[in-house]
């Protein structure tokens, strides 16, 4: 049974009730990056596997993965460079799907490289615009605009807990591979540092 | 204010690819919320496009005075004051506030923008 979520675009966290406990159910559909450029670019790798159900059931005697979640894969991909620029504060959120085409399915076995650049970005939202390849071959065209939810509605509403976004991140290499972009390392802001400590300490 | 047709043809263009509307229902007196669907999160995706398109910086209080619509001093039982109407005029001098001024609802504001006054905006901005 389903009892919340707590949900981004770019990460959703679904807690189920079983008889004994509560299990995460990770909403990652990008395996890691290999490039990530500080406010400019990202390039990820997604390995399309039949041990994902979603593969096999969406459309039965069918085997690829749905459009919708390579959609969804692209808005890790940008959603994170762009949370990266603000470290990982802003309440962003994926607004609109401007545009998607795609020219073939993404099959079990299939690697997917997930390339995006931001056109721009500022204090309401950022535009980003990305591609996916199979090896050489242009898969997918994608552009997104994400939204900061700034109005005082939200001012109280924490998308991510800091050591959840943390850790996610932290699975995605994002600050193994991640510079700015005179070439430097990005740095792991602190409050998320802190949240991590937090986290064990209760542990 | 005579419209801009290049500009209007550029707006019309960005309208048609923001809010997925059809070109002939991008009329100079379409309203953006009222007749082309237009929801908040669309003026965010227009405002960037029309930055792109026009090359111009758009301050979000230039089209949207929320400052002066949610104003204590501005606006009183849910009605712009004769003052707010002023300031909103001078903020505003891109669009025809006339038919606003006869009932001056706060409530009513964000259905007022209409295709023309956005032409007029850019039209403004371009010649700055």
């Amino acid at each position: 049974m389903e009892i919340s979520c707590r949900s981004g675009r770019t990460w959703s966290a679904y807690f189920h009730l079983c008889g004994w406990g509560l299990i995460l159910m990770r909403w990652l559909w990008i395996d890691r990056y290999t490039e990530f450029i500080s406010g400019k670019s990202a390039v990820a790798i997604k390995n399309v596997t039949l041990s994902e159900e979603v593969v096999d059931d969406y459309a039965p005697g069918r085997t690829f993965l749905p459009n919708t979640l390579i959609i969804e894969g692209m808005a890790q991909t940008a959603g994170l460079l762009v949370s990266q620029i603000g470290d990982f504060l802003d309440r962003l959120v994926l607004a609109k799907i401007q545009s998607s085409k795609f020219y073939f399915p993404a099959y079990p076995g299939d690697t997917l490289t997930f390339r995006v650049e931001l056109e721009r970005q500022d204090s309401e939202g950022a535009f980003a615009v990305g591609t996916t390849h199979r090896g050489e071959e242009l898969q997918a065209e994608i552009s997104l605009m994400f939204a900061k939810l700034q109005d005082v509605r939200f001012a109280n509403v924490e998308l991510f807990e800091p050591a959840e976004l943390c850790r996610m991140c932290r699975l995605l290499r994002i600050f193994e591979v991640g510079v700015n972009v005179d070439g430097s390392p990005i740095q792991v802001p602190k409050h998320m540092i802190e949240a991590e400590k937090a986290l064990l300490l209760q542990d | 204010m005579p419209i801009n047709e290049e500009v209007f043809g550029k707006v019309r263009e960005t309208l048609v690819d923001a809010l997925g509307v059809d070109d002939d229902e991008v009329t100079e007196d379409a309203t953006m919320v009222g007749d082309l669907g237009a929801e908040s999160i669309d003026f965010l995706d227009i405002v960037f496009k029309l930055e792109k398109t026009f090359d111009i910086q758009i301050p979000r209080d230039e089209l949207f005075p929320d400052d002066i619509l949610t104003s204590a001093e501005f606006v009183q039982d849910g009605k712009v004051t004769p003052e707010g109407l002023s300031k909103l005029k001078e903020r505003m001098s891109f669009a025809d506030l006339t038919k606003f001024e006869q009932n001056p609802l706060v409530q009513d504001f964000g259905n007022l923008l209409t295709v023309k006054d956005l032409c007029n905006y850019v039209t403004e901005k371009t010649a700055a």
